[in-house]
């Protein structure tokens, strides 16, 4: 894609995203603010492990964290809003790196393992701690409200707010991922043995980007919390966690793009799916993580790339057939 | 004194289920290298079909046999349909697609009886027995029974029987083992299959004393990647062990460690997962991983 198209697209998208509260009801309004705060957590949990090859399988508890830590301060605390939003990252960044020390020093797995396990413990220690975050019952947050000087409903100054916060991310995603880090992340997931030897501390890295994808989570539950304006242990089942999974391997794994495309995945299947059935939307998640995996490993954001080369192959192969032959074997060598 | 000795017999009981399942997840991880993360939803769903079975008519005993039977089939078409396909792949992918038949079958199965629990019948009768000045109920003591027969079941299949040489040989190294004959393929189904098998017997034995409900095995399952993890992922006897261990601690746990109570005895095994990757990461009985640049 050259420079130009891609300007062009994140400008069109851009203006899309803009005008998106004013033609729809607040209904409407209020989904589209849920897929950008789902857009946020599938994007920090794809640059753990679209770029870093290592796998989380329990971002909805770093997400319940976020949320819970902003509740907590803007209802106990009256801290203001905007603050809250740094102080979810700041905290999950604290408690992702603390928990990616041990976890990441070893094999992949169990990093999956682990992770795992706290997404199915946390609705419990979130009801066993009743004491600070009212158990079962849940807590009420007030939500933000437009201030009286902007011509702009509730609904559409949320939304805007959630777009600048995670427009901000995005951008600040693109940077890291173009800097150092990202390109220490790319190398440790390309090859362990070549990056250390390139004096790429493994450890190090994975733990840092470990750290940095909980922190957007993090902030990602704060905007939740903006969005719904409750949270209680039940909406941070392990659900949460396979949603944000479905949502980078249908958006297509170490692409910014496809968090977005993710999070309109995940947020509108299972509007849709409960109304034939309860369970349908699991199945959905379920066959989908299969079916990607099986013929689409790129995800939706590798589709246009995946069709040119299919086009380019059909082109080659009726000009000339023989080295379209070659192409395919000479393929087949390299995966062997 | 007798509470004591009550809780850690209990104890061993749910070990042996964690160990069964825990078994389940080492077959299969020493012959594919791969980490089951469906495993617990498929014996999920292996428990539904003997309650089915059960509500129609059929006595408990001979409907878990049926599905214990079932599964094994179930888990041969798994592996041949679905694994084989991307076996020898990347961690990532082979974790994406095992966690995507767990969402499946935990979804088909809501789908299927609905998100509701209910009762499950125990195999073994309610008494209780005096041991030594002990009252032991006789369900624990059926589960430790049992496991113990399935583990030397295991033990005889694989050191004394053709098809268990195969399976090893198979496992260790398949390249050379299809070159003196053996059929790789047909033994990776194998292994499948018996891992079902074990599952629903874990899931069958857990069900009476949780409720039955699509989250039955979400628990248990980190429970045994605990045994197995103690254990070390690549030993069948580190996976008993381990299951007992974890087992065992998670009942003294709950029971004479206020803060833990009930609700947080989930924290054990994460704890011990911990514990186990920072001190000894191949586990207790596992083989160190060593990899050649």
């Amino acid at each position: 894609m050259s420079a130009r198209t891609r300007a062009l697209l994140v400008g069109g998208l851009a203006v899309a995203a803009l005008v998106v509260p004013f033609l729809f009801g607040p209904y409407r309004v209020g989904q589209f603010t849920l897929v950008l705060v789902y857009a946020v957590a599938v994007l920090g949990l794809n640059l753990l492990v679209g770029y870093s090859g290592q796998i989380s399988l329990g971002h909805g508890a770093f997400f319940a964290l976020g949320a819970y830590t902003a509740a907590l301060l803007i209802e106990k605390a009256s801290v203001p809003y905007l603050l809250a939003v740094p102080a979810a990252g700041v905290l999950c960044f604290a408690a992702g790196f603390l928990f990616g020390v041990p976890a990441l020093r070893l094999h992949g797995l169990y990093l999956a393992l682990v992770t795992l396990g706290l997404a199915i413990a946390l609705p419990q220690l979130i009801k066993r701690f009743d004491g600070l975050t009212e158990g079962t019952q849940g807590l009420t947050v007030e939500q933000p409200a437009a201030p009286g000087w902007l011509p702009l409903e509730d609904d559409q100054f949320l939304y805007l707010l959630c777009l600048v916060i995670a427009a901000l991310m995005f951008l600040l995603a693109w940077n890291m991922m173009r800097g150092q880090l990202g390109r220490a992340v790319k190398a440790v997931r390309d090859g362990e043995i070549p990056a250390s030897t390139l004096g790429v501390d493994l450890a190090a890295v994975k733990t840092r980007v470990f750290a940095v994808s909980a922190a957007y989570a993090g902030v990602a539950g704060a905007l939740y919390v903006f969005a719904i304006g409750f949270v209680a242990p039940e909406a941070f089942t392990l659900t949460v966690s396979f949603a944000f999974l479905a949502a980078i391997v249908v958006g297509g794994l170490a692409t910014i793009s496809g968090a977005l495309f993710g999070a309109l995945f995940i947020e509108f299947v299972p509007v849709y799916a409960s109304d034939v059935n309860v369970a349908l939307t699991g199945v959905i998640y379920g066959g989908v993580l299969i079916a990607f995996m099986w013929v689409l490993p790129e995800g939706a954001a590798g589709l246009p790339r995946r069709l040119r080369a299919l086009a380019a192959r059909r082109r080659r192969s009726d000009d000339e057939p023989d080295t379209a032959v070659e192409g395919r074997l000479t393929q087949r060598e390299g995966v062997a | 004194m007798e509470r004591f000795i009550q809780v850690l017999v209990d104890g061993v009981a749910t070990g042996s289920i964690y160990a069964a399942l825990a078994l389940a997840l080492v077959l299969i991880f020493r012959s594919t290298g791969i980490v089951n993360f469906a495993q617990g939803e498929m014996a999920m769903f292996s428990t539904f079909v003997a309650w089915g079975l059960y509500e129609a008519g059929v006595p408990i005993g001979l409907a878990a046999l049926t599905t214990i039977g079932l599964s094994f089939v179930a888990g041969i078409v798994i592996e041949r349909v679905l694994i084989r396909h991307f076996e020898g792949g990347e961690v990532l992918t082979l974790v994406i697609v095992t966690l995507g038949l767990f969402i499946l079958l935990n979804g088909l199965a809501g789908w299927i009886w609905g998100f509701g629990n209910r009762g499950f019948p125990s195999l073994f009768s309610e008494d209780t027995v005096e041991l030594g000045g002990v009252r032991l109920s006789v369900e624990s003591l059926g589960i430790v029974g049992v496991l113990l027969g399935v583990v030397g079941l295991l033990f005889l299949l694989f050191q004394r029987t053709k098809v268990g040489l195969a399976m090893r040989a198979a496992a260790l190294n398949p390249a050379a083992s299809a070159l003196v004959g053996v059929r790789v393929g047909h033994m990776l189904m194998l292994g499948w299959g018996l891992a079902a098998t074990l599952g629903a017997l874990a899931g069958v034995l857990v069900a009476p004393r949780l409720f039955l409900d699509v989250n039955l095995m979400g628990a248990v399952l980190i429970y045994a990647f605990a045994a197995a993890a103690l254990g070390g992922f690549d030993s069948a006897i580190g996976a008993v062990v381990g299951g007992w261990v974890i087992g065992v601690s998670e009942n003294l746990a709950g029971t004479y460690v206020d803060f833990i109570g009930a609700d947080l005895k989930i924290l054990v095994p994460l704890g011990i997962i911990f514990v186990v990757l920072l001190v000894r990461p191949s586990g207790l009985f596992g083989t160190r991983e060593v990899a050649r640049a």
